[in-house]
Formats: structure tokens, sequence, C-alpha cells
């Protein structure tokens, strides 16, 4: 009756007087790729870690292929999972290291060795099994976790930030290899990560957590263009958050007065109900969405300020401006075509109706 | 051409050794150099010794069976000490390698507890327990088990319980190190590809801790074996062991070259031990129990 491979339903957890994880209901679409993420201590791995069955369950179910599991051990619930640090046998060779789960599922020695050879194939290092762990890289290390976990065929693969113990050039290569094998495979993938480029290349829907809440569900875009709360919408990317009036409203817009800014125009319709004339809301603007000179867009929904550039943060093919304007500090993130604007310069902030984001609390 | 000048390097570590390379010098290799030379003079009856190159003292040791049987018996004594610490120190170390409690510190000082009181004493100690006015001798007789006090103290058996008592530490630390060197992930992971709390531990945790368990193993074997005190007080009248020998020899008996060649055999066999063990395991695991 469910296409969910995992389902958790007003699952709790608590260590004494703390709450590591408040009532959380998640379902997660078989064969889809869904992403925990959040700062660290907002409760993403200890999801994780009672989805894996590494820890107990205060309040709820946990559903997988939909069997409860709550009191179902860890070695019965056939799932993959690959570790920060790898975690490989480091007494064991990688050949030993991967055939290792199938050792216990009985399975015959020449399947086996045919389903070993397979995985080390998928994850590109076939002539790596008989090294043993200590001879291999970092990166290598980390492929055959992931070999090991997806050889036994899990109902669910579970990947405890998987790429964070890489350099960065690497962990971009693996982000890519590890979508392509997820896809190649077909399999249910639950990711932990406080990395939101991770997050928003990898997945086909994110979570954002906060001290134990569930912020926001949704795909990459969603979250990112359309974030549910204050906290979302400044833990992905740089936002200006700033709070305001509501004048009037016409259908998907809405004509604001913003706290020092002035009139406005913003779009309403990731707030899920019908604002009131005369309300105070927050809204939230990415920095790459607030244009200064240079960038002229055309368009009867766009609102104008003056702001002066108070700090320039050239990057190259991006610049990161403070400017101050009625009072503020705001955050603008420019594409540069020759050379960025200077310190003082008197600039004309302009924003887009739809990248006006009013937020629902 | 050396330099005295105090800025040159090459001569820095040397200086920095120099103390500890002088007090291994007069307090180690010195004494030995003398008992090597002492262990080819000869005893006569007068009591003088005769200096000079004589393998008397050497043949006598390494042909008669007296020595050879005391020999079997050190090593069987030493032996038993270590499979019984080595089997009794894994729950502990296992316990506190793992455990939740916070004040993992306060159980490792439990730990050390022991050394804080004599060696002689604690082996006494057992005396009060196994004697035939012990305490487990007057509860036998108080439930009217037994109408005389049973015959427990003075045979191998209490010997080992006696080493056990003393090197139990010296077991559990070691354990306790290599066990709390291992990562708790590999477990989960053993876990999550199909092992029981057992097979875990079949596969992954005891595996990765035979090294503290060799070290433990190799500590206790070597101490064990030249105990001197825990025969003398607990061991009955034909329990005696090597270092007992050397000692009956040396301070009774006045033979100072057989002594110095008995104290010889036990320096080479444990020597030879140690070195089979550097050469699988490498010394290195012992120093991080103390590190």
């Amino acid at each position: 009756m469910t296409d969910h491979a995992v389902e958790l339903k007003s699952v709790v957890k608590r260590y004494g007087d703390f709450t590591a994880v408040h009532d959380t209901n998640l379902g997660i679409p078989e064969g889809s790729f869904l992403t925990l993420l959040g700062p660290s201590g907002c409760g993403k791995t200890t999801t994780l870690r009672m989805i894996a069955g590494l820890t107990g369950i205060t309040e709820g179910d946990i559903l997988i292929k939909g069997r409860r599991v709550n009191d179902l051990p860890i070695h019965k619930r056939n799932l993959g999972i690959v570790f920060q640090n790898y975690a490989l046998f480091p007494h064991r060779t990688v050949q030993q290291n991967v055939a290792f789960g199938l050792k216990y599922r009985n399975t015959p020695k020449d399947e086996a060795e045919r389903r070993v050879r397979e995985a080390l194939e998928l994850v590109q290092l076939p002539q790596m099994a008989d090294r043993m762990p200590s001879q291999l890289s970092g990166g290598q290390q980390q492929r055959i976790a992931l070999a090991r976990a997806i050889v036994i065929q899990p109902d669910v693969l579970l990947l405890d930030e998987p790429l964070s113990a890489l350099d960065a050039n690497l962990r971009e290569d693996m982000r890519i290899e590890l979508k392509r094998i997820q896809h190649t495979l077909g399999i249910t993938t639950v990711f932990v990560t406080h990395d939101q480029s991770e997050a928003l290349a990898m997945s086909d829907r994110i979570v954002v957590m906060s001290a134990g809440h569930v912020e926001q569900v949704g795909s990459p875009e969603e979250v990112y263009n359309r974030p549910a709360s204050e906290f979302v919408a400044g833990f992905l990317g740089n936002s200006n958050i700033l709070s305001g009036k509501v004048m009037d409203i016409a259908g998907p817009v809405a004509k604001l007065e913003l706290d020092g800014l002035g009139p406005v125009l913003a779009a309403t319709d990731g707030v899920g109900r019908t604002l009131s004339t005369g309300e105070t809301v927050k809204v939230s603007i990415r920095a790459e969405k607030l244009m200064l000179d240079g960038a002229d867009p055309a368009g009867d929904d766009i609102s104008t300020f003056p702001g002066t550039v108070t700090t320039v943060d050239y990057q190259g093919q991006v610049a990161r401006y403070f400017l101050e304007s009625g009072g503020l500090t705001l955050q603008a993130i420019n594409t540069i075509d020759e050379r960025p604007l200077q310190e003082g310069t008197e600039t004309a902030i302009r924003i887009r109706a739809r990248d006006c984001v009013v937020l629902p609390h | 051409m050396a330099s005295l000048d105090p800025m040159d390097n090459r001569w820095r570590p040397w200086r920095l050794l120099a103390p500890a390379l002088t007090a291994v010098f007069l307090l180690l290799v010195v004494p030995i150099s003398f008992i090597i030379v002492y262990s080819f003079w000869l005893r006569t009856a007068t009591g003088a010794d005769i200096a000079g190159f004589h393998l008397d003292n050497w043949e006598e040791v390494l042909t008669d069976p007296f020595y050879r049987d005391i020999m079997v018996f050190t090593i069987w004594i030493a032996f038993a000490t270590t499979v019984v610490c080595a089997v009794a120190g894994y729950i502990p170390a296992y316990f506190i390698a793992t455990t939740q409690f916070k004040h993992k510190a306060f159980l490792l000082l439990l730990l050390m507890l022991p050394f804080w009181i004599s060696y002689i004493i604690r082996t006494m100690s057992w005396i009060n327990i196994l004697g035939s006015s012990g305490i487990v001798n007057v509860a036998l007789q108080w439930l009217g088990i037994t109408d005389e006090p049973i015959q427990m103290l003075y045979n191998q058996w209490t010997v080992i319980v006696g080493l056990v008592h003393f090197l139990l530490p010296f077991m559990i630390l070691n354990i306790y190190v290599s066990l709390y060197a291992i990562d708790r992930n590999l477990v989960d992971a053993a876990r999550s590809l199909g092992c029981t709390g057992w097979q875990s531990f079949r596969e992954v945790t005891l595996p990765l801790s035979v090294p503290g368990l060799a070290a433990g193993s190799l500590l206790c074997f070597v101490l064990a074996a030249g105990t001197y005190i825990t025969p003398v007080v607990l061991g009955g009248p034909t329990d005696a062991m090597f270092a007992n020998l050397v000692f009956d020899a040396i301070i009774t008996q006045l033979n100072w070259p057989l002594g110095s060649a008995l104290s010889l055999v036990l320096l080479i066999l444990l020597g030879v031990l140690v070195a089979i063990y550097n050469r699988f395991a490498g010394l290195g695991q012992i120093a991080k129990s103390f590190g």
C-alpha cells in the first residue's frame, strides 16, 4: 500500500532530558536519493542511526519496505552503511572486506566471487582486490567501503557524511561518481551531510534539519529558491533576511513595505496560506539575486533601491559585495564582466518580485 | 673533526641521551659483564673462587636434570599464569574500553590501586584467605561442609593464584589499550553486514586486540618466569622456581659462579622469547600501554 522504501512515523529520540530528534515524519520513495542536511547537532546523524538500528527509538515507528523494524536488530535489516571514516576492516584484504557481508548471507563461493568482482568494477577498482586497506588512498578506501555496502544488495543505502574526509577536488569527483552508482543501481539512498553543495548536487529530495526539527522537505530547487523558514534561507547560500509589512496583495505577488528600504514586490507562493494586509512578514532575498549596476534586468516586477558599496570580496568570476542601504547591511553576489565595483560606489540595487520570497513564519 | 660548539646539532642527541646511557652502562652492562665473567670461574671447597675460563658451571647447569626440571616447572607456571591472566583480564579490559561510564580514568586508577600495596603483603594476604584458619576454611567449617581445615595453600596452584593476582593489571592494561584503539564504526560496519554481536566480536574486535593480548602475555610470562617471592610465600617445598635456585646458589651456598651461570640461563631464555615476540609483533605495543 506504500511505495516508500523507508518511512518514519512520529519518530522521537530523547537522551535523558535532551531531545535529539523531535516528532519526525518522513517518507523516502523507492529508488530515490534523499539527503538529511543541517549543521552539526541538528539530529541528522541520529536520524540515520535510528534507521540503521545503531540507535534506539524513544517514540514512533520506523518502517523499511513496509515492515516495522523498531525491534529488528541491525544485522537483520539488510542495510548498506558507508561511514565517514570508511571503517574498512584493517586486518582484511579488499576482497575479504567486500565479501564480508556475502559470507553472512551464505552466498555460494562462485556467486560471491562474481559479485565482489562486479562491485569492484562498479567502483572502478577491479585491480585492488588483494591489497590491504592501509595500502589505499582515502578516495580508494571510500570506493571500497561503498562496494562493500552495495554488494549485499541492501534495501537501503545509508551514507554518513561519506565525502567529508576527502580533499576538495576528490570530493567533487566522488560526488558525481556516487550519484552515478546510485542511479545505476536504482537503490534507495539516505545521505547525511552538512555540506549544502553536496546536498544540492546529489539529491532528489532534501530534508533540512535544525535543532532536532525538520525545517523543510523538498527538491533541491524548492529548498533553494523557496525556503520555508529563516533557518533554511540562511543555511543554504547567502541570503538577506528582511522584515516588512504587507501593504497590498495581488494574486501570487504582494506589495510590501520593507523596514529601512521601502516598497517592494514579493512572491507569496511559498507561504502556503493567504496573507492579510497589515501583517508583518519576513522575506528572503538570495545574495546573487540582488542586482547592482552592470546587471540591468528588464521587467515590470522589479523594485529598485539606492545603496553604497562598503566592502568588496573579489573572487575572480564573481564578487561578493556588502552594501549599505537604508541603515541595513545587504549582501550581493554578482558575476563580473571586467572589474568589480569599487568601495564607496553609489549603485542601484534591483530585485525581481519572484526572487523576493516571503517566508511562511 | 668533532666540534665542541654547543650549537653543533650532530652531537645534540648524544648529549641529551648521555645521562640515560651512563645509567644503563653502569647499572646494567657492567654488572651483567661481571656475571658473565663470574660464570666461568670455579668454586672450591675452601671458599676461594678460581678465576679463569672454565665451562664446568655451564656444563652442570645445562646437563643436570635437577636444573632442567625446575626450568620446565618455571615455564609451566609462567605459561599457566599467562593463560589465566589473558582469559580473566580480557573481560574487565573489554568492559573498561566499551563502557559509557563517564569516569573511565577512575576505573583505570582502580586497576593501579593494588600497586600501592607492597607485593609481598599482597602475596601474604592469600594466607588469610586460603590458610587453615583463613576465611574460606572458616566458612566451610561453619557451614558444616568439612570438619577439618582443607590444605589449600603451599602448592603450585596457589603459586599461580598469587602470580595472577600480581600480574592481572598488566594484562588488563595492555588489552585495554588495543581495545580502546579499535574504531567503534568497525563493529557497527560488521553488524550492518550481517554479524550478530558475538560474530562481530570474533571477526573484528578479537583479531584487532591480538597485539594487546600478545604484549600483555609477554609481560606476564617474563615477570612470572622471573618471580622469586611468590613460590617462597605460597609454594610448597618442591615448588621452587628458577629465581629461587639463583638465590639459593648465591646467598645460601655462596656459590657465585654457579649462581651467575643459572641467572644467565634464565636471562637468555627470556631474552630469546622477547626477541621472538619482537620479530612478530614489535615491542612498540608494550610501550603504548605505559604511554
